[in-house]
């Protein structure tokens, strides 16, 4: 029997002309993400640590007599449940959540190389617009499903553990519960912008890399290499155009005024890099040819396409900076630093006035002043390290005498400083207070203070 | 009796870089055919199934896929399934999970459950539905890749290696369900390296090697194609004779039942098809 093939009628006679199959729904595509994403274990297993580790581990860690006082509000950690939620934020600021868009992002496309799944997924979805769209979306749900676990977790457990009390501000300022928790909300909002570039670039990553291992590690590598960077005394217009300084600036929002200026700009640098990431990633997921398996989008190609746009960000954000930025240098000033510390000094003096049951005192009475000094006379009074030298002097209330207390100062190229207590011993120079309810902390044993790295005042004070 | 064509392409040639993929490549199937693709590996195959299925387009030629022409990726109509280098599955989910999310992308509403089971059920998976697909043997996961295009309604099907991994009764399985899907007017365009399964499946089969075709069309054809065989005859007494060709095998038939033996066994010693196949291929290289 032989089969005869007819010509079907051309598109004229048709009765109807067959269009291309329709993309998958946006949605319907989202949804397949997100289940694809959550059925694995792994993420299972970090999402549920997100919600339970930083409450079991600020429940444990404020009940102890050693706390963790190298971190930013650890020192505070068992006299309110707030500097909880903010040492985990540090700590999340510094390994956490780059690890967490590794996990997530950097996984995201190159999943779908490893299982060789790409060819069936393009043909259900039908649009590789949707699909980056797609995987983009529930990636980002997933990462901020992440950091919500992580801040609600630290406050809970803070909460729970020590209580809502005020909070010291790193001017020394106590902040009042409610103005606590509204900084604290504030501050985990301003990582969510580092955290999203992080996670772009994840994404540029895992499809630039493909199946290789160093695509699930970009954001983590990138975090490493800024932190290192971090560390050096890099001029303050190369530090904030790092898409890594909102993970440090959130700290601003914790004096008054706040200092927003580096915030900002921050920011601003993460959204480009949020940004030109994306774009980067979308081109050149758009242009894979997905016939060809052994192409997994890597090649030297790739790669430049994917580095260029972003070394010509952070180019033109030096640059902005240059230009418009009225800071200049490491952005550490001699000062800066003796303002700082004086009011830091005069806001914890006033707190150890009462804790020793002494007549109140204002700041204003104080007039706390200081003097600094960094290296001796060989060295310029200007830049982070660890051999800065202050004193700090004030109008003993209700007398015509000048007390004085020295300092020594710790400071980083981030601008915060631990100021250590050097005597007198009454005033600063021993860990514990003797009050008539028994020993507490010495609030100006130890102090944390924060320098504004774009703030121009006493830019020219250096060695004379 | 008149068929409407499911494919038609005519002059087809692919590039990748300078190499050449694909190379004037003229197909014709019909609609409820089961059609092979044969050819040694890096012949073309993948790629032009490729084509078929819309992922990816090509440089010159045209090709239409059930009556719309069809040049950029995924330009091809509803209507087109199946899969290339293996069923694409996630291995977290259960198979009912990686069909009903195949099915939610597909604009399936109200029935997908149904259209699910069933899928599940038409490929002998209904048992381990709700099992994950990671402890999948190759076989199971060659069918629940078969179910997933199946539960497109498809009017082409393409396979590619469908047959890997499954035991004798998979491989019947997957038989009735395309010779069946063959009976309601599907179109099927199956790859293997499998010369009994395109045999017994297969009304007509395309070879290509080096990206060329180089012999298309029905099965008896190509047996015919495969020149002087050499058979292998046993007879009763166990005396075990390799001859070549029908002429000296009937020779050997007529001697050893002239002097009263009998055959036990007689075959060709490498199948007609695949004798064939080895024939075109190797005539194309040389």
């Amino acid at each position: 029997m032989s089969t005869a093939i007819v010509e079907p009628a051309g598109p004229a006679d048709r009765d109807e002309e067959l269009p291309p199959a329709r993309p998958a729904p946006l949605g319907a595509g989202y949804r397949f993400e997100l289940t694809k994403l959550i059925a694995q274990w792994r993420m299972r297993g970090v999402l549920l640590a997100c919600w339970l580790v930083p409450a079991l581990f600020v429940g444990v860690v404020s009940r102890q007599s050693s706390l963790p006082s190298d971190t930013v509000f650890g020192r505070w950690m068992n006299a309110t449940g707030w500097a909880g939620a903010l040492v985990v934020l540090a700590f999340c600021c510094s390994w956490a959540l780059p690890l967490l868009t590794s996990l997530v992002a950097g996984d995201a496309f190159a999943v779908e190389d490893r299982l060789g799944t790409w060819r069936h997924l393009l043909l259900a979805v039908r649009s590789p617009h949707r699909i980056f769209v797609a995987k983009t979306l529930a990636s980002l749900t997933v990462i901020l499903a992440m950091v919500v676990g992580l801040a609600v977790s630290g406050v809970v457990g803070g909460l729970v553990a020590v209580g809502n009390h005020p909070l010291v501000g790193l001017d020394g300022r106590s902040l009042d519960p409610g103005d606590a928790a509204t900084r604290v909300l504030l501050a985990w909002l301003a990582v969510l912008m580092p955290t999203l570039a992080f996670a772009a670039i994840g994404l540029l990553g895992s499809i630039v890399l493909g199946r290789s291992p160093m695509g699930l590690l970009v954001p983590a590598v990138l975090a490493l290499a800024l932190n290192l960077l971090q560390l050096l005394p890099l001029p303050v217009m190369v530090r904030l155009a790092l898409p890594s300084a909102s993970f440090l600036t959130w700290r601003g929002l914790f004096t008054t005024p706040m200092q927003t200026g580096p915030l900002l700009v921050a920011l601003v640098v993460d959204v480009a890099w949020a940004v030109v990431a994306l774009a980067a990633a979308y081109w050149l997921f758009l242009r894979r040819d997905f016939a060809v398996l052994a192409n997994d989008g890597g090649g030297r190609r790739a790669l430049v396409a994917a580095v260029v746009p972003l070394a010509a960000v952070t180019g033109l954000s030096v640059l902005a900076l240059a230009l418009f930025s009225p800071a200049s240098g490491a952005g550490i000033r001699k000062g800066q630093l003796e303002e700082s510390l004086s009011t830091v000094f005069a806001h914890l003096y006033r707190m150890q006035t009462s804790e020793l049951h002494q007549a109140s005192v204002t700041e204003q009475q104080l007039a706390a002043s200081t003097s600094c000094d960094k290296g001796g006379d060989l060295v310029d009074d200007v830049g982070p390290g660890n051999d800065w030298r202050c004193v700090v002097s004030w109008h003993v209330p209700g007398s015509s005498v000048v007390g004085q207390a020295i300092y020594q100062l710790d400071v980083t190229a981030d601008g915060r400083y631990v100021a250590d207590g050097d005597g007198p011993k009454e005033v600063n120079g021993f860990f514990t207070l003797h009050t008539a309810d028994g020993d507490v902390p010495n609030p100006l044993w130890q102090v944390d203070g924060l320098v504004d790295l774009l703030n121009p005042t006493a830019q020219h004070s250096t060695k004379e | 009796m008149g068929v409407e064509r499911a494919v038609r392409a005519r002059g087809i040639t692919k590039y990748y870089g300078d190499v050449v993929a694909l190379d004037g490549v003229d197909l014709d199937i019909a609609a409820g055919q089961v059609h092979g693709l044969v050819g040694p590996n890096g012949a073309g195959k993948t790629t032009l199934l490729g084509l078929l299925l819309g992922l990816s387009g090509y440089d010159a030629g045209s090709l239409e896929i059930l009556g719309a022409p069809t040049r950029r990726t995924l330009a091809v109509p509803d209507g087109v399934a199946g899969f290339v280098d293996g069923p694409g599955l996630y291995p977290a989910l259960t198979a009912r999970a990686n069909l009903a999310a195949l099915a939610s992308l597909q604009r399936y509403g109200a029935g997908t459950a149904a259209a699910v089971d069933r899928a599940l059920e038409d490929v002998g998976l209904g048992d381990v539905a709700d099992d994950r697909v990671r402890g999948f043997s190759l076989g199971m996961r060659q069918r629940l890749g078969l179910a997933a295009a199946l539960l497109t309604n498809p009017r082409l099907l393409v396979l590619d290696e469908p047959a890997n991994g499954l035991d004798p009764a998979g491989r019947r399985h997957v038989h009735d369900v395309l010779t069946r899907l063959a009976g309601d007017g599907c179109a099927v365009v199956l790859s293997s390296h499998r010369m009994d399964d395109l045999a017994q499946l297969c009304a007509e089969v395309t070879l290509l090697t080096g990206g060329r075709v180089v012999f298309s069309g029905p099965m008896a054809k190509l047996a015919a194609e495969s020149g002087v065989i050499d058979y292998r005859v046993v007879t009763a007494s166990g005396d075990e004779t390799v001859v070549r060709g029908v002429a000296a095998l009937d020779a050997l038939v007529a001697r050893v039942i002239g002097d009263g033996g009998a055959i036990r066994e007689l075959a060709p010693v490498v199948p007609p098809l695949e004798a064939a196949f080895l024939a075109l291929t190797e005539g194309t290289r040389s």
